[in-house]
């Protein structure tokens, strides 16, 4: 990104705060502020509005506790976009070198292997051990599989079965295989929008090379990327419940088996607050034999989120005193399910995390709704 | 021909950027110009005192004045003219003030382009004709459109006068929101107890016929002589036999949402929307009577035929016309529909309920009463949310509504007075207590121990069996979440749903925010853009009920003008058709958005032919029809083509 345009990034967003008439809506519905006293966005706003912007980031640990979750954007009466301004001045501390080391980690992997986790280039395609899948090359679907299920082992699963499912309801899929790079939606969320624009112009390259007629992804993170941040991408972009939902739908795919559980639905922040998916999953999900579905209080638009997006899967909030993810598996444990269902590998991560933490691994489990699919797909 | 020129100073506003001296000098020499003066202010007495002497001196027949913009003083210098003896279209105007000296920098070049502007009215000044204002008559009758509070007082205070109302009401009674609402700030009046009087001489008075359960369907004409067609919905029982005696009710078997009460509690099929309706007329409701679905039933018919016999299946919907000088818009607001703000759970909890709905809980003939009782039991922890779908960009609604302040207000203090235990918090982005009395009464409920707290809440959600409002107490800078178990949602107003029509049926235009949009923000709030239409009440935008009746009486005042004086004049500035040149292809009757033009038949020699000819006084002089005319033949008095050719001729050249 050029020099001035990104300086310019400040003034411009913090023009955008003019309309802000401070009434706390956005602080109102921050997740973060539940369980972080110091973390008040809508305060945050009104500094930058008090002074000339820049400087306003520096000394404030709190910038990266936001989650990125959308919720003061999408409550703001005013039309105010909060989170883009905490996203922007995350953007000035990376610039000027102030970056947590664990996410300079992070930013360092991304530059180095294109992906978050410091995983080596090669192992990308491991979770295909025994699956017969295609390259992109030979088919028209991309199956486009995320960083963080194609290498953490616990969510592996996940990508396995949608392989599996849509072998079954005969779609003509391919994946990028070693070619796939990270999309960058949390790496431009942590504020990095140099690495970034690389990742942007790899994947808008690998996209062009073949006659890509769709593409599906695993990753609410990585839908939301593609859709708002990838402009000139004019290829259908799918989550995978979209795409099974109008498998399902069309006949395609039908399941067979039973799964006598009572499940709520989680709805991560990316597919829900941000981009109104919210119906397919649950269609999905009541069309289970034997499964006994129920809502969270909190859901659809009111989702508490579960602190994993805009980079906190790998930096802790600053001066917390719980985590959302415990808040969200007590909610379960008081509306006694015996399964969250969500379909985003972060959400299965920081809630499976905090089953652990309250110790109720005998009482509730996390699953993908890709798991559930499998044991009723045979 | 001989010509007067006119060069307003304006104070400094024209002189100090404009070469006055200069621009008389150069009017002097241009053709036909008898005299030229400049002067301080034109429009001051003196300067119209010039004009006029002139012309009686020097016997002028045509003036240009270079001053303001013509939409200030035409008026002011067409009546000079008149006093003078002068037809009072033998004026032309050349705006040097905004269109020259307020916004150009250049003295030398502002001066120069007022020559070229001088120059053009005068060559233009030259070929003006002298035009005909004609009179037409008045019909002494006004037309109200809605029975709301300020429909009911624009219609009282015509009627008042002596001049016949026919009011139009699209419910089965008249009454509007306020009729709903149960006390009133700030003086809590009660709302039924003020305003039933008020029905009542609607329904007694000599000069008003009431048309209940009906709409305006067509509007043709103009000031002075519309003629209005209403569409009478069948009630199904006769308005003049039915005595409200109630025993239909009481054996109809069918039971639906009573939508007076919005639907938190049941009437029957056969109803009276409130013990006080003006009429006070049964009416059936067609889309659950089973006689009229099913004809299985005749239960109602029955009781009455034993003693009024008004029951009446045959009804059909009716059309009638009606004659009417001015017409009164009332038609109110609806309320912002709270289910479009899902945070709020409106549409998951039955103890979240909207400021109106709150109003009928509250009000003894309501369905509780007037007891404060949600799902069978006294709240004790009640919360106001301020501001829902007001000042709220994301649904359009950018405005303030004005009441919800001062009603949650109100409500606040009616939950004091009938639950005294109960903890009420308001929670509240700005309060607005404008108005008179309304600061008082805000001291006054925060006096009673009425908790207000700054912030937009975020979001509403359920813990065990109560409601947790969560918001940011901005003054704190905190987080909290309150306990409720009863959340009052202050839902705004917005303009009628069925707005747009009315204002396509009329021709009326319509704010950004929707509502209908008045002739002047400041100085013509009751008028519509079309003349001879006026607009009273929430229609026009949010108001209260003190709002509403003032600007009735002041929309009355306005509409009985054309009615007292019997006369209206008529627009000279129409078009005209010049029929040799007509190819009767009627492009002009298409555009013409008055419906001014038809094409006639006329005789040429042997042949029959079709012209347009217009109906000057529907016409309103706005020249689409000439623009669309292909053969020059419809042009517009005073705006030909060859009076603006000449001006652009002018303008053309170039002057020292
Ligand atoms: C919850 C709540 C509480 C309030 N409390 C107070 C208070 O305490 N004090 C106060 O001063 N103000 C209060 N107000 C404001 C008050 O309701 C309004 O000021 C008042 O009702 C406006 O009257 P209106 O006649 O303009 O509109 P409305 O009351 O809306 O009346 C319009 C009428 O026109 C009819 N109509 C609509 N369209 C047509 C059509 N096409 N053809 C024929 N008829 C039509 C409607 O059926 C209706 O009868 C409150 C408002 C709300 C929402
Ligand atoms: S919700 Fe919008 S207007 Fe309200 S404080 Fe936050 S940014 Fe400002
Ligand atoms: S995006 Fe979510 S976490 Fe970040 S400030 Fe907004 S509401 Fe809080």
């Amino acid at each position: 990104m050029p020099e001035e345009e990104w300086k310019r990034l400040v003034t411009i967003g913090r023009e955008r705060l003019f309309p802000c008439i401070q009434c706390g809506k956005c602080t109102g519905g921050c997740p973060i502020a539940l369980v972080c006293k110091t973390f008040n966005v809508r305060r945050i706003l009104n500094e930058v509005l008090y002074t000339e912007g820049e400087e306003v980031a520096h000394n404030k640990d709190y910038l990266w506790n936001c989650s990125a979750c959308g919720t003061c954007m999408s409550r703001c009466p005013k039309g105010v976009d909060p989170m883009e301004m905490v996203l922007t001045l995350r953007s000035v501390l990376v610039e000027d070198g102030e970056i947590p080391a664990k996410v300079r980690d992070v930013l360092k992997s991304i530059d180095v292997r294109k992906n978050p986790w410091g995983m080596g280039k090669d192992s990308r395609t491991d979770w295909t051990r025994g699956l017969e899948v295609k390259n992109i090359a030979d088919a028209e679907v991309l199956y486009y599989v995320c960083c963080t299920p194609a290498f953490d082992q616990r969510l592996q699963k996940v990508p396995r079965a949608i392989v599996k499912a849509f072998n079954k309801g005969g779609v003509n899929f391919g994946i990028l295989g070693l070619e796939e790079v990270c999309c960058g939606n949390e790496i431009k969320r942590l504020g990095d929008l140099w690495n970034f624009e690389a990742l942007r112009e790899k994947n808008l390259e690998n996209f062009k090379k073949y006659p890509i007629k769709q593409i599906v992804v695993t990753s609410p993170h990585c839908y939301n990327s593609f859709i708002h941040d990838y402009p000139g991408l004019d290829v259908e972009v799918k989550h995978y419940t979209q795409k099974i939902d109008e498998l399902l739908t069309e006949g395609r795919l039908a399941f067979t088996g039973e799964f006598t559980k009572k499940v709520a639905f989680h709805d991560p922040c990316f597919l829900g607050k941000h981009n109104q998916v919210f119906d397919e999953p649950r269609r999905i999900l009541q069309r289970v034999p034997g499964l006994n579905y129920v809502e969270f209080d909190r859901c659809r638009e009111r989702s508490l989120c579960c602190e994993g997006g805009g980079g906190r899967m790998w930096i802790e909030a600053f001066d917390a005193k719980d985590r959302t993810a415990n808040l969200r598996v007590r909610e379960a444990i008081d509306l006694g399910v015996e399964v969250i269902a969500t379909s985003c590998p972060f959400c299965l991560l920081t809630l499976e995390d905090a089953i652990k933490i309250g110790r109720y691994e005998e009482r509730l489990k996390v699953m993908d709704i890709m798991e559930i699919i499998d044991l009723v797909l045979n | 021909m001989k010509l007067g020129v006119y060069i307003c100073h304006c104070g400094v506003n024209i002189k100090a950027n404009v070469n006055v001296a200069k621009l008389t000098k150069f009017a002097e020499q241009l053709p036909r110009v008898r005299v030229a003066r400049d002067y301080l202010y034109m429009c001051s007495e003196p300067g119209q005192q010039l004009i006029k002497k002139d012309i009686e001196e020097h016997g002028l027949d045509r003036v240009v004045v270079a001053a303001c913009s013509p939409r200030m003083h035409e008026i002011t210098f067409r009546k000079a003219l008149r006093s003078a003896g002068l037809n009072p279209h033998c004026l032309e105007i050349a705006n040097i003030r905004e269109q020259c000296s307020w916004v150009h920098e250049d003295r030398m070049k502002a001066t120069q382009k007022a020559q070229k502007l001088l120059a053009a009215a005068v060559s233009k000044a030259a070929l003006l004709e002298p035009l005909e204002e004609k009179e037409v008559e008045v019909t002494p009758a006004a037309l109200v459109v809605g029975g709301g509070i300020a429909g009911i007082q624009a219609a009282l205070d015509i009627a008042d006068t002596g001049y016949k109302v026919y009011l139009v009401e699209k419910e089965p009674s008249i009454g509007g929101h306020m009729i709903q609402l149960d006390k009133t700030f700030p003086t809590l009046d009660c709302s039924a107890c003020i305003l039933t009087p008020k029905m009542a001489d609607v329904g007694n008075h000599p000069n008003i016929e009431l048309f209940s359960y009906s709409e305006v369907v067509a509007v043709k004409g103009f000031v002075g002589n519309f003629e209005v067609t209403i569409k009478k919905k069948p009630r199904y029982i006769d308005e003049t036999k039915c005595n409200a005696c109630g025993q239909c009710a009481q054996y109809c078997s069918i039971e639906v949402p009573d939508s007076f009460n919005l639907n938190l509690s049941k009437r029957k099929c056969i109803y009276i929307p409130f013990p006080q309706s003006v009429p006070a007329c049964y009416v059936i409701d067609p889309d659950h009577c089973r006689y009229l679905l099913t004809r299985d039933c005749t239960q109602c018919l029955e009781v009455c035929k034993q003693g009024t016999n008004a029951i009446d299946f045959t009804q059909k919907e009716e059309l009638v016309e009606v004659k009417v000088g001015t017409i009164v818009i009332a038609t109110g607001y609806d309320l912002f529909d709270v289910t479009t703000k899902p945070e709020y759970g409106y549409h998951l909890y039955d103890n979240v309920i909207t400021g109106l709905e709150f109003e009928r809980l509250s009000n003894a003939s309501g369905p509780t009463t007037g007891e404060i009782i949600i799902n069978g039991k006294k709240p004790k922890d009640v919360v106001f949310i301020q501001c829902v779908g007001s000042r709220d960009k994301t649904v359009g609604n950018e405005y303030c509504s004005r009441v919800c302040c001062m009603y949650t207000a109100k409500q606040a203090h009616l939950v004091r007075e009938k639950l005294p235990q109960a903890t009420i918090t308001v929670f509240y982005m700005d309060v607005r207590a404008f108005g008179k009395g309304f600061e008082e009464f805000y001291d006054r409920v925060k006096q009673e121990g009425v908790k207000y707290r700054r912030g937009n809440p975020s979001e509403v959600y359920r813990r065990g069996d109560r409601l947790v409002v969560k918001a940011e107490d901005t003054l704190q800078g905190e987080l909290v979440e309150v306990e409720a178990d009863l959340v009052v949602l202050a839902s705004g107003i917005i303009p009628n749903k069925q707005t747009a029509q009315i204002a396509s049926l009329l021709k009326l235009s319509q704010s950004p925010d929707r509502f209908l949009l008045e002739a002047h923000p400041k100085l013509r709030p009751v008028d519509s853009a079309s003349d001879g239409i006026f607009l009273a009440g929430c229609c026009q935008g949010p108001k209260d009920i003190p709002d509403s009746v003032a600007q009735a009486s002041a929309a009355a005042a306005k509409s009985l003008i054309p009615l007292s004086t019997g006369k209206v004049i008529i627009q000279a500035l129409t078009s005209f058709v010049q029929e040799s040149d007509c190819r009767g292809c009627g492009f002009c009757v298409e555009a013409c958005p008055f419906d001014a033009i038809e094409l006639r038949e006329v005789k040429r020699g042997r042949r029959v032919l079709e012209v347009a000819s217009v109906n000057e006084v529907l016409c309103k002089g706005c020249g689409v029809c000439a623009s669309v005319c292909l053969s020059g033949a419809i042009q517009q008095k005073s705006f030909a083509d060859r009076q603006i050719l000449s001006m652009v001729a002018a303008l053309g050249e170039e002057y020292a």
